[in-house]
């Protein structure tokens, strides 16, 4: 029986909708059956909690006495510069940014402690940060210079904006040179002696909703520990590529672009997370719920890490050179089991996405519908799918004249 | 003769903080020293933690040098803690540990920290992601 997201939205104001998260709906299936199971269940939860590199924050700073026109100017929030080139009292920090005097790689493997995604941290958890900046001096904004501490309290508005999360599959990062490489997969050693991965598997949102037959523009989610919404698709969302009978990708394919009032989110779902010899970001957790419409859309929740594959790469030769090569196919099931084979050897893996905290997340939102406490949105627009015909194209070069 | 380098954490009382102590080590002793941290106020305690080389003789030596001057002696124990709060549990740690300290809960998945089985060779501590080993002295 198809049902529809307004009349979930009533039975979870009645506080009797059926909520289950994207690991309980996988037995529950077993037991009573496809129909039974999309009869009886209303929502499935999701949740994914790792290092999203396009994420950062926009804010609104208030106006100083006499006023300063940031936009054009300098800005840096604990030493870390912020994009000015907005309105008078507007900046962006990206989670990737780093402090000027910052050794980077120059200390090579660089250290990367502090960043951007640091400093939405520190603010988020309600702490003071130094606003420091520079400017050039208008008739209407005369002053030149500011020092001050701020918080999230004195801001106007403080909001998170990821242009890329929530990635739909990813590579396993694997080394096949001599030397240890220092990447944004973590520190991988030579010749093969480890496989870093990074999703939730069977409880991230995208595997979930693999065509985004559900999740779109609007979609009311578990952001940074509040609420959120789907803003776009992701920059890279490339929803055409190889998918298994299933309709999961096997290759990175769809993202999210999302956003939400950083001021009601929690620090320890927005975590500055540092890579060794790479570069520093945030962790960022997000939980989104699927409404169970029909038995189509349960069907897609009920994948299992057995069923979804993810393609190795080499991180010393074929990825940095933009290579395809893909040294084979590993499911998530294997991948969680500690150890995979590649070329014939037995490889430990690790995770850099936080399966327990994809737990809590989806239990953190089920928890949130059940008691009545978010309802669910309907997108206004859907997401490009594979129908879209969107290509992802890599940067072609070309001489410039 | 045997060398010797070992790392020593000395506490000093108010009443040496003025004397050159580990200028004596050197001249007298012909000792090799590298501090690697310190925290010396004129007048009050002061702490240091440093590499101290030489030959096994001359070291017995400048010890007892330092133990009779009155500078409490503590054999450096250096020591990885799993700040747990700040842990994400997500488990990059996991494959670069040569010991297997850390370990996945099967059905969790939350990840644990075996200080036992630690040898400090300080790995995890700088590729951790969010930062969560800390190394204390």
């Amino acid at each position: 029986m198809a049902k529809t997201i307004a009349e979930i939205n009533e039975k979870i104001k009645k506080g009797q909708a059926v909520v289950v998260t994207a690991e309980e709906i996988i037995d529950i299936a077993k037991k009573k059956g496809i129909s039974q199971a999309a009869n009886e269940v209303d929502v499935v939860t999701t949740g994914t909690f790792g290092p999203m590199c396009s994420s950062g924050a926009y804010f609104n700073v208030g106006h100083t006495k006499p006023r300063i026109k940031l936009g054009g100017g300098k800005v840096y929030l604990n030493d870390v510069p912020a994009y000015t080139g907005v309105a008078a009292v507007d900046v962006f920090l990206g989670a990737t940014a780093l402090p000027d005097d910052d050794p980077k790689n120059r200390i090579y493997p660089g250290e990367f402690r502090y960043g951007g995604g640091h400093v939405i941290e520190e603010l988020v958890a309600g702490k003071d940060v130094r606003l420091v900046a520079t400017a050039y001096g208008t008739d209407c904004y005369p002053r030149r210079k500011l020092e001050t501490l701020i918080s999230i309290k004195d801001m106007n508005e403080a909001v998170l904006f990821n242009m890329r999360n929530a990635y739909q599959n990813y590579n396993v990062a694997v080394n096949l040179s001599d030397r240890i490489i220092y990447t944004y997969m973590g520190v991988l050693k030579p010749k093969l002696g480890n496989a870093n991965y990074s999703t939730s598997g069977q409880l991230s949102p995208l595997f979930n909703d693999p065509y985004y037959k559900t999740i779109g523009i609007g979609t009311k989610i578990f952001l940074g520990g509040g609420i959120g919404y789907v803003a776009w698709q992701g920059t890279q969302h490339n929803p055409s590529v190889l998918r298994g009978d299933n309709g999961v990708p096997r290759r990175g394919a769809g993202t999210l672009a999302v956003i939400g009032d950083l001021k009601q989110m929690k620090p320890e779902w927005l975590v500055g997370t540092s890579f060794l010899g790479y570069g520093c970001t945030l962790t960022v957790g997000i939980g989104v719920p699927i409404p169970v419409l029909s038995e189509e859309i349960l069907r897609y929740t009920l994948v299992t890490d057995a069923e979804i594959f993810a393609p190795v790469v080499d991180y010393a030769e074929a990825y940095p050179q933009r290579k395809p090569d893909i040294l084979t196919e590993i499911s998530y099931a294997e991948l969680k089991s500690g150890t995979i084979k590649v070329q014939g050897q037995e490889v430990p893996t690790a995770s850099l996405s936080s399966y327990p905290g994809a737990v809590e997340i989806a239990g953190i939102l089920k928890e949130w519908i059940k008691k009545g406490e978010f309802l669910l949105t309907e997108p206004v627009a859907p997401l490009p799918g594979v129908e879209s015909g969107i290509v992802f194209k890599p940067l072609e070069e070309r001489p410039i004249p | 003769m045997a060398t010797v380098s070992k790392r020593l954490v000395l506490h000093f009382p108010k009443r040496l903080t003025n004397e050159p102590i580990v200028y004596k080590l050197v001249k007298d002793f012909d000792l090799e020293f590298n501090i690697l941290k310190a925290s010396v106020t004129p007048g009050e305690e002061g702490l240091l933690v440093m590499e101290l080389a030489g030959e096994q003789r001359s070291y017995d030596k400048g010890v007892k040098y330092l133990t009779e001057t009155g500078v409490k002696i503590q054999s450096l124990s250096q020591d990885v803690v799993w700040n747990e709060s700040r842990c994400t549990h997500c488990g990059a740690c996991i494959t670069l540990c040569p010991t297997g300290a850390f370990s996945v809960e099967p059905k969790t998945r939350k990840v644990t920290f075996d200080n036992n089985k630690c040898v400090v060779c300080e790995l995890c501590v700088k590729a951790c992601p969010p930062r969560a080993m800390e190394l204390y002295f």
